[in-house]
C-alpha cells in the first residue's frame, strides 16, 4: 500500500529549478520574437506584436518549465506568467491614455484657452477656449453637491444610527440599486418630468438634478462606511454622560468620521464632474458664457469635449481643443482623487485594524 | 519511513527582528518530541522552520541547517514544495477546506501529487481516516462538507489529510488548544498510535499534555520581551519533568513563571 | 464622587426590566432635538425612495405614451422612425448591440481582472500591492468621455492591423469578417468597454481574494502545494461568488455606458453578422446620438428604450447585490 504511494514520489527533495533570471530572459526573448515576426510580416500595429509577445511568453514559460521542472511547476509558472500578462495588459491602456492626452492636450492648453469661450469661433477654425464650459461644470456640480451632501449624509446617519426594520432595509437596498443606474437613465428621468411634463427649459439646474441622482448613492454609501468605523464605545461614552443622541451624533460621531466623509464627497464630485450623458440631455450646450444655471442652456466641460469631437468634421483645430479640454478634465478629476485619498490617509480614524 | 531531524545553528527572522537564535537539537525518528515554553518564545516559529513554512510569512527568513536524514532542507536547489510533502503539518485551528467534502479533503494532497485510480484513492482515504481514528464517525458521510464536523473531528480530519500523503515527519502546532477535553484525549491517543510510523513534533502550552504524550521535551525561553527565543534544554520527558538540569526549566514547570 | 454615592444609594434591582420596558427605553425619543434630527434623517431616506419611485413612474408614463403610438412591435422591430407617420420603432437592434458589446467586454475583462486581482494579492511584492491597487483605481477615475476620445482617436487606428489579421485567418467564420471600413464596430466598443469595467471588477475581486482565510492557504501549502495550487484549492473557491458579483457589477456598467460608445461606434440600424463591420447600436448610445434631433415623439420613444435599459441594469445589479449579501451571511456564519 504505502509502497505504491512511495513510488510516485521523487526520491529526493532536490527539484531541478530554473534560475531566477529565467522569466526575464523568456520575456525578453518573447518580445524580440514578437517584434521580429511583426517586422518580417510588415505588421505595424503595436497591439499585434504585443499580443504575440504575450502568447510566446506564456507558451515558452510552460514549455521550458515542463521540460526542466516537471508538470506541476510548469503549471505554476504559467499561472504566474498569465497573471503578469494580465497586469501589463491593464497598465498599457492607462499609460497610453494618460500619455496621449497629455501629449495632444498641451498643444493649445494655455491661459487664453482657459479664459475664453467659443462664442465667436466656429468649430473648424483654431482659437477659442473652455471658460464657458468650466463655468458651467462648476455651477452644475456645485448645485448637485449642495443638494446631495446634506441629504446623503443624513440618510447615512439614519441607516447607521437609527435604522432598524423595513424602512432602513428598503433604503439600503435602493441605495445599492441607485448606484447602478446608468447616467443616461438619470438624465431621461429629469427630462421626462422637468422638461417634458413641467415644461421647464434646458438649464444647468436640470443637469444638476440628474447629477444629484448619480451623486446621492455614492455619498450615502461612503458616509455609511465611515460612520460604521466609529467605535461604539465612543457613542456609549457620550450617551453615558447624559448627552442626547442627536448631540452625540453631531458632536462625537460626525467629527470623528469627518475625514472619511470628506473623502467620499470629493470622490463623488470627481465622479460626476466627468458625466456627459445627462448634461447632454438636459443642459443642451452653448458656445456662449451663461452664468445663470437656472435659465437657458449652458456648456459643460465633458460635453465640450464631445461636441468638439463630434462637430469637428475631422478638423485638427477642434481635435486639439477636445484633447486640451480632456487634459483639463482629467487633471481636475485626478487632483480631486489624490486630495481625497490624501485626506483619507491623514484623517483615518485610528481603530484597531 | 520516519526520518531523523538534525538542527544546527538555526536562527529565524521576521524582517530584521530575530525571533529565535542559534538553535541546535536532534529529533529522533518514531518518537514524539514536545516543545514547551512561555508565549512568544519562538517555539511555533521554530516548528515552522522545520518544513519551510516560516518563509511564507512576509519578511520571514532563516539561517542555519536543518538536516532531514542526510539532506539539508535549506540547502541549494531544495524545492520547498517537496519539503512540505515530506514534512506534514497540523495547525492550531482545524482548517479543513470548506468547499471540499470529507473525502476530497483527505484526498487533496494526493491529487496534487499525481493521478490515482478511483479505487486506489478510496483505499488510501479509508486507511488515512482509520489512521486518524475518524473512519467510524464519517464513513457514512464522506461526501458531506468537512466543515460540518465537530471541532475535534475536524482536527482529526486535518491529521488524516496530513498523513494521507505519507510524510516522514508530522509537525503539530498546538493541535488541541481549540478543542474540548474529550476531543483532546482522542487526539492524544491518536498521537500515541501515530508515533509508530512517523516522527512527531508537537508544540503545546499544556504541560500535562507534554508529559502525557511525548518521549522527549524541549524547553524554550527568552530572556526578555523583544529578545530572540532560545532553546534552554532538551531531554527525556521524564527527566525534564522530574529533575531538569536547568533552574529556569524547573521554575517554568512548577508554575513559578510563564 | 457624585456618581458613586448615587450608586450606593440606589436600591438593588429587584428584577431585570421586562423586554417591553427595555424596548421603550431604547426607542424613547422624547427630546425635541432628537425628534427633529430623527425626522430629518428618516426624511432623507424616504426622499431617496421617492426619487427611485419617481424615476420608475415617470419613465413608465412616457414610455406607455410612446409605445401606444408605435405602429410596429416595440420589441422586435429593426428600425427607429418615431417621427414617421405612423411612428414605427423597436429595440431589437439595440438589444443585439448592447448584448454583443457587453459579452465581448466581459469575455476580455473578467479573466484579466481576476488575474490583476490575484497579482495584487498573491503575486506582486508586498510593497508594490498598495500602489498597484491605486493605479487600477485611477483607471476608474478617468471620465468616460475621455475614454471615448481616446478610443476613437488612439485605440481604433491601432486596431486596423488586428482586424486585418482576424479577417485573414478567421474571416471564414463570418463573425470576424471585415470589409475594411473604419474599425468602429461593436468589437471595438467591446474592447473599450472591457478597459472601462476592469477597475470595478478588479477592486471587488481583490477585496474578496484578500479576505481568503490564511489558515486554508497554509493548509494547502503544508500539503506541498505550489503557489498556483494554493490559489486553486483555497483562494478561488472562497472568492468565486465574489468574482461573479464583481463581474455583474461590471456588466451593469458596460450595459449603461453612453459616451464612450457614442464616440467610438459608427452606429447603424441594421444587424451585421460580422462583429468587425459597423452595425448595431446600444441603448445608451442610441439615446445620446438621436436625442438632439428628436421631436417630442422621438424623445418619448427614446425614454421607452431607456426604461428597458433601466430594468435590465436593475436586474443585473440587483442580482450582483444579492450574491454579495448571501456571501456575507455565509462567511459570517463560518467566522
Amino acid at each position: 500500500m504505502s509502497q505504491t504511494v512511495n513510488d510516485r514520489r521523487p526520491s529526493s527533495l532536490q527539484g531541478a529549478t530554473l534560475p531566477k533570471w529565467s522569466p526575464y530572459a523568456i520575456a525578453a526573448g518573447s518580445i524580440a520574437l514578437g517584434l521580429g515576426i511583426s517586422a518580417a510580416a510588415g505588421l505595424d500595429s503595436k497591439i499585434q506584436w504585443g499580443l504575440m509577445a504575450a502568447v510566446f511568453f506564456v507558451a515558452a514559460s510552460y514549455g521550458i518549465a515542463a521540460k526542466v521542472e516537471g508538470k506541476r511547476q510548469a503549471k505554476d509558472r504559467v499561472a504566474t506568467s498569465l497573471v503578469w500578462v494580465a497586469f501589463l495588459l491593464a497598465v498599457i491602456p492607462l499609460v497610453s491614455l494618460i500619455w496621449e492626452t497629455v501629449k495632444r492636450g498641451v498643444k493649445v492648453l494655455d491661459v487664453y484657452f482657459l479664459t475664453h469661450s467659443m462664442g465667436l469661433v466656429t468649430d473648424t477654425e483654431p482659437g477659442g477656449g473652455i471658460y464657458h464650459a468650466i463655468l458651467g461644470t462648476l455651477e452644475q456640480v456645485g448645485i448637485a453637491t449642495v443638494i446631495s451632501v446634506p441629504i446623503g449624509i443624513l440618510t447615512a446617519i439614519y441607516l447607521v444610527e437609527y435604522g432598524r426594520g423595513r424602512l432602513a432595509q428598503a433604503v439600503t437596498f435602493f441605495v445599492d440599486v441607485m448606484t447602478g443606474i446608468p447616467s443616461i437613465v438619470a438624465g431621461l428621468f429629469v427630462l421626462s418630468f422637468w422638461i417634458i411634463i413641467l415644461d421647464m427649459g434646458y438649464s444647468g439646474f436640470a443637469g444638476a438634478m440628474a447629477l444629484t441622482i448619480l451623486m446621492l448613492p455614492v455619498i450615502v454609501r461612503s458616509t455609511e462606511e465611515m460612520l460604521k468605523l466609529v467605535p461604539n464605545e465612543l457613542r456609549e461614552a457620550s450617551l453615558a454622560l447624559g448627552v442626547p443622541k442627536w448631540r452625540t451624533i453631531t458632536k462625537v460621531v460626525l467629527p470623528t468620521s469627518i475625514g472619511g466623509i470628506t473623502t467620499g464627497v470629493m470622490l463623488a464630485i470627481a465622479r460626476i464632474t466627468g458625466e456627459t450623458a445627462p448634461v447632454l440631455l438636459l443642459v443642451w450646450g452653448s458656445t456662449f458664457i451663461n452664468t445663470d444655471p437656472f435659465d437657458g442652456p449652458q456648456a459643460s466641460l465633458p460635453m465640450y469635449i464631445y461636441q468638439q469631437y463630434a462637430n469637428s468634421g475631422g478638423s485638427g483645430a477642434a481635435y486639439d481643443r477636445a484633447w486640451a479640454a480632456a487634459l483639463t478634465l482629467i487633471a481636475f478629476v485626478m487632483i480631486l482623487n489624490l486630495a481625497a485619498r490624501g485626506i483619507a490617509r491623514w484623517k483615518a480614524p485610528k481603530t484597531g485594524r | 519511513m520516519a526520518k531523523r531531524i538534525d538542527v544546527s545553528g538555526l536562527s529565524a527572522y521576521y524582517s530584521s527582528f530575530r525571533a529565535i537564535e542559534d538553535i541546535s537539537m536532534a529529533i529522533e525518528p518514531r518518537s514524539v518530541t514536545a516543545f514547551i515554553g512561555p508565549s512568544g518564545c519562538g517555539k511555533s516559529t521554530f516548528l515552522r522552520t522545520l518544513n519551510r513554512m516560516h518563509e511564507v510569512t512576509p519578511g520571514g527568513r532563516v539561517e542555519g541547517k536543518v538536516m532531514l536524514d542526510d539532506e539539508n532542507l535549506y540547502g541549494a536547489g531544495i524545492d520547498p514544495v517537496s519539503v512540505r510533502r515530506e514534512v506534514g503539518m497540523v495547525f492550531q485551528r482545524p482548517n479543513p477546506f470548506p468547499t471540499m467534502s470529507v473525502f476530497d479533503n483527505v484526498a487533496a494532497g494526493l491529487r496534487l501529487n499525481g493521478s490515482y485510480k478511483k479505487s486506489e484513492l478510496g483505499d488510501i482515504v479509508e486507511k488515512s481516516l482509520k489512521g486518524a481514528n475518524l473512519w467510524n464517525e464519517v464513513k457514512d458521510r464522506l461526501n458531506k462538507p468537512g466543515s460540518g464536523l465537530s471541532g475535534g473531528q475536524q482536527q482529526r480530519l486535518c491529521i488524516a489529510r496530513a498523513i494521507a500523503v505519507e510524510p516522514k515527519v508530522l509537525l503539530m502546532d498546538e493541535p488541541c488548544s481549540a478543542l474540548d477535553p474529550i476531543s483532546t484525549l482522542a487526539i492524544e491517543d491518536l498521537i500515541g498510535e501515530l508515533k509508530e510510523r512517523f516522527t512527531i513534533v508537537i508544540v503545546t502550552h499544556n504541560m500535562q499534555q507534554a508529559a502525557r504524550v511525548s518521549d522527549r521535551t524541549a524547553f524554550f525561553n527568552l530572556s526578555a520581551v523583544g529578545q530572540p527565543g532560545k532553546l534552554i534544554e532538551i531531554d527525556d520527558t521524564e527527566r525534564i519533568f522530574s529533575n531538569p538540569s536547568v533552574q529556569a526549566t524547573e521554575d517554568y514547570i512548577s508554575g513559578r513563571f510563564g | 464622587m457624585d456618581i458613586s454615592t448615587k450608586k450606593s444609594d440606589a436600591p438593588p434591582p429587584v428584577s431585570p426590566p421586562s423586554e417591553t420596558e427595555q424596548k421603550r427605553a431604547a426607542r424613547g425619543v422624547t427630546r425635541p432635538g432628537d425628534r427633529v434630527f430623527l425626522g430629518l434623517s428618516r426624511g432623507s431616506g424616504i426622499f431617496l425612495l421617492v426619487i427611485m419611485a419617481a424615476i420608475a413612474a415617470f419613465l413608465t408614463y412616457r414610455s406607455v405614451i410612446a409605445i401606444s403610438k408605435d405602429e410596429s412591435n416595440f420589441l422586435t422591430t429593426f428600425e427607429w422612425n418615431p417621427t414617421a407617420v405612423p411612428p414605427s420603432f423597436g429595440i431589437a437592434v439595440l438589444v443585439y448591440g448592447t448584448v454583443i458589446s457587453s459579452i465581448i467586454a466581459m469575455v476580455i475583462a473578467v479573466p484579466i481582472a481576476v488575474g490583476i486581482a490575484l497579482f495584487i494579492t498573491h503575486y506582486a511584492p508586498r510593497r508594490l500591492g498598495g500602489p498597484l491597487s491605486y493605479v487600477i483605481d485611477l483607471l476608474a477615475a478617468v471620465p468616460s468621455i475621455v475614454y471615448g476620445l481616446w478610443g476613437a482617436l488612439v485605440l481604433a487606428p491601432q486596431l486596423i492591423g488586428l482586424f486585418g489579421w482576424l479577417d485573414d485567418y478567421f474571416g471564414w467564420t463570418g463573425i470576424l469578417d471585415w470589409q475594411g471600413g473604419a474599425p468602429r464596430s461593436l468589437f471595438t466598443v467591446g474592447i473599450l468597454l472591457a478597459i472601462m469595467i476592469l477597475p470595478i471588477i478588479t477592486s471587488v475581486s481583490r477585496e474578496v481574494f484578500r479576505q481568503a482565510p490564511q489558515m486554508h492557504q497554509e493548509a494547502a501549502l503544508a500539503l506541498g502545494a505550489t503557489r498556483w495550487e494554493v490559489i486553486r484549492m483555497s483562494v478561488l473557491p472562497f472568492g468565486r461568488s465574489g468574482v461573479i458579483s464583481a463581474s455583474m457589477l461590471g456588466l451593469g456598467r458596460a450595459l449603461g455606458e453612453t459616451m464612450a460608445v457614442a464616440t467610438v461606434l459608427s452606429p447603424s440600424f441594421e444587424i451585421n453578422a460580422s462583429l468587425l463591420d459597423p452595425g448595431g447600436g446600444t441603448f445608451a448610445q442610441n439615446i445620446a446620438s438621436k436625442f438632439s434631433e428628436a421631436s417630442e415623439m422621438g424623445r418619448d420613444a427614446l425614454i421607452a428604450s431607456g426604461l428597458v435599459l433601466f430594468v435590465i441594469t436593475l436586474l443585473v445589479n440587483g442580482g450582483a447585490r444579492m450574491i454579495i449579501a448571501r456571501r456575507a451571511e455565509y462567511s459570517g456564519a463560518n467566522a
